[in-house]
């Protein structure tokens, strides 16, 4: 378990302001965000990793700065992205997982026991010399985890996995996040998913919006999805 | 069986592997009389036999190598018999055929990573111009990128014959350029993630020393 | 020269792909054995989109594979066959020629006129390609330049120059689309000049030019 903690951060892009001034401490087991599209959510998310620099203010992963230590954060700090396909980067399932291992210069027998010992707890150690282009959408997703999983994170971050998989898959990626052991951060459109996470983050225009419970949070996310709904003329 | 196909009796060295294949091939381009390619292609296909037997690969994989070839092959060979007349139409059918089914048996029968290694010990005694580590990284990544990015033509291409725009090319390629510069651009992100390399905040980091 | 990022990996991949993909369909060989895809528009959007370094690193890939064996090259071959071939010059010209396409673009953004950009892509994707090209075809047939150009040349020309105007429509649309992308630079004699006038009065000033005008100089 770690604590992931936002000390005033900001983030522009050029002139856009994407995030600002968010203050966070997060400690719990289970962390959901909502938003919008364009809400800063998948930035939010993607600072943790240091896939994005604060602009202003800092971020620290237990002790480590993001900025600064981004390697020792990486290895602390799993991330699994929306679309699985732009995550595999080997041909083959079993090299993609081992891909993970490479900058830690195992040796090859203890490589391939932990990539096949993670193949097998996601149930796809049948599928491990297959071209990954072969593979369905949601395997290609439980791939994408055992990646993130072999390196044995203590966080796992996750940028609305499920968004791209069908109702079936979807259920399943979500039962497998529910399963581990290690903290997660999910970012999600499907509010279901987080509903009995330990804390909901509502992000707006940048901002933090709400935090609180599932229950209290998804109400608030609800009512200003309605209130933006009733100033642009209700849904097309 | 440890690593997969890396294991096994009679296991070659890739860049053995890679010598023969490059023989091979070559010596395909030499050859213009249809019946010697069509030995060629013969032995192509047993030994890709004998290799599906021993289970180094499936079938399928090996059918999947070729596939998309023979559609293209077909009509490629009805131009070629019309244009050149049947004998050259039979050597460049068997000669594609025949240099696809080994570079198939060579791919399939060789893991990537054993491969990048045969290109990184080509590499080695340049080492001070080239890091071959990142060499065969991004050559690991375009291997992988191909079926993505044949992936991104086909959708467009179907998407522009909805559209009715078929015939122009710029109506295909500007999509396909953007779709592949967004799809690089995540795999960029990914392998920051993974820690395959530093992020943007290390690289502002050591710029400033 | 900037470090080479994980992104500029990602980029010389995916354009190395796009070439390869581009390769696939409508591959046909005239008599002579020379065959005519989208392989070229693949190398000069290479050009035209990545820069001179990335563009002609993305090539560099896509031939190396390409000779490694697996079936990426034109007429779905592979193989270093194609190198001892008599077209094989015009695969080796495709690094250059992506690399100059990629240079002269970089000067001509971020406005990308149209007779310029016609005129860049064509030097690199035309003029380097067969300056490479057709020597090396000479060579391997021993053919008199006359039937080379009959053979080699002309009958590619009308597809090459259709290659350059959409490579060129391609680009700039994409450009338009992503400001920014490709860095654009300055004209070598531009940077000197401001280099020198940078080096005179205000360090400030120099910011700006100096890593440019570094990069000039380390790149000549």
């Amino acid at each position: 378990m770690a604590r992931l903690r936002f000390e005033g951060v900001g983030v522009r892009f050029g002139d856009a302001r994407v995030l600002d001034g968010i203050d966070l401490d997060l400690t719990e087991r289970r962390i959901g965000v909502v938003g919008a599209n364009g809400s800063g959510k998948s930035t939010l998310a993607r600072l943790i990793n240091g896939l994005v620099s604060p602009t202003s203010g800092r971020l620290l992963v237990d002790d480590l700065d993001v900025a600064r230590e981004g390697r020792a954060v990486r290895r602390r700090v799993g991330f699994v992205f929306t679309n699985p396909d732009s995550q595999i980067v080997m041909p083959t399932v079993r090299e993609d997982v081992a891909f993970t291992l490479r900058p830690r210069k195992l040796p090859k027998a203890e490589t391939s026991a932990r990539v096949d010992a993670v193949l097998d707890r996601l149930g796809i150690a049948h599928l491990a010399d297959r071209p990954a282009h072969h593979l369905s959408g949601g395997q290609k997703q439980l791939l994408a985890l055992a990646a993130v999983l072999v390196g044995e994170p203590d966080v796992l971050v996750a940028d609305e996995p499920t968004t791209l998989l069908d109702a079936r898959n979807a259920r399943e990626i979500a039962a497998r996040f529910a399963e581990l052991p290690q903290q997660v951060l999910l970012v999600t459109h499907q509010l279901g998913l987080v509903a009995d996470f330990d804390r909901v983050l509502v992000v707006d225009a940048g901002r933090i919006v709400a935090d609180d419970e599932p229950g209290p949070a998804l109400a608030f996310y609800e009512r200003l999805l309605d209130a933006e709904d009733a100033a642009s003329g209700g849904r097309p | 069986m440890i690593g997969g196909v890396a294991a096994g009796p009679g296991r070659i060295p890739a860049l053995v592997k890679l010598g023969v294949l490059a023989v091979f091939v070559s010596s395909l381009v030499a050859l213009h009389s249809p019946v010697a390619l069509a030995i060629a292609l013969a032995g192509v296909l047993a030994l890709a036999g004998i290799l599906i037997a021993l289970r180094r690969f499936g079938w399928r994989a090996f059918a999947a190598q070729l596939g998309p070839v023979l559609w293209l092959v077909v009509p490629a060979a009805a131009l070629n018999a019309w244009l050149a007349g049947p004998e050259a139409a039979a050597v460049l059918a068997l000669r594609v055929l025949a240099a696809v089914g080994a570079a198939g048996i060579f791919t399939l029968s060789t893991p990537v990573p054993e491969l990048l290694d045969a290109i990184g010990s080509l590499l080695r005694p340049f080492r001070r111009w080239v890091d071959a580590d990142r060499v065969g990284l991004v050559l690991a990544l375009t291997i992988r990128s191909v079926p993505l990015v044949a992936g991104l033509v086909g959708a467009v291409r179907e998407a522009r014959k909805a559209r009715g725009v078929e015939r122009s090319l710029r109506a295909l390629a500007v999509p396909v350029v953007l779709r592949t510069i967004q799809t690089a651009e995540e795999l960029g992100e990914a392998l920051i993630a993974r820690g395959a390399d530093d992020g943007p905040s290390e690289e502002r980091v050591s710029l400033g020393r | 020269m900037p470090r080479i990022t994980a992104r500029d990996l990602a980029l010389i991949a995916a354009f190395a792909a796009l070439i390869a993909a581009l390769t696939m369909p409508g591959a046909l060989e005239l008599p002579g054995g020379v065959p005519i895809t989208l392989q070229t528009l693949g190398v000069m959007l290479a050009g035209a989109i990545l820069g001179a370094r990335n563009g002609a690193l993305a090539v560099t890939v896509y031939v190396v594979l390409g000779l490694i064996g697996l079936p990426i090259l034109a007429g779905a071959t592979g193989g270093l066959g194609v190198l001892v071939g008599p077209t094989g010059g015009f695969l080796v010209g495709f690094i250059p020629g992506a690399l100059v396409i990629g240079w002269l673009t970089q000067r001509l953004l971020p406005k990308y006129r149209l007779l310029p950009a016609l005129a860049a892509t064509a030097a690199g994707g035309i003029l380097v390609v067969y300056l490479v090209g057709v020597p090396w075809f000479l060579a391997v047939t021993g053919m008199p330049l006359g039937g080379a150009l009959g053979l080699a040349v002309l009958p590619f020309l009308p597809g090459d120059v259709i290659k350059v105007v959409v490579t060129v429509l391609v680009a700039a649309a994409v450009h338009r689309a992503r400001p920014g992308f490709l860095a654009a630079k300055p004209w070598p004699w531009a940077a000197r000049r401001a280099a020198a006038v940078a080096a005179v009065p205000v360090a400030a000033a120099t910011l700006d030019a100096a890593p440019a005008a570094a990069d000039e100089a380390g790149s000549h």
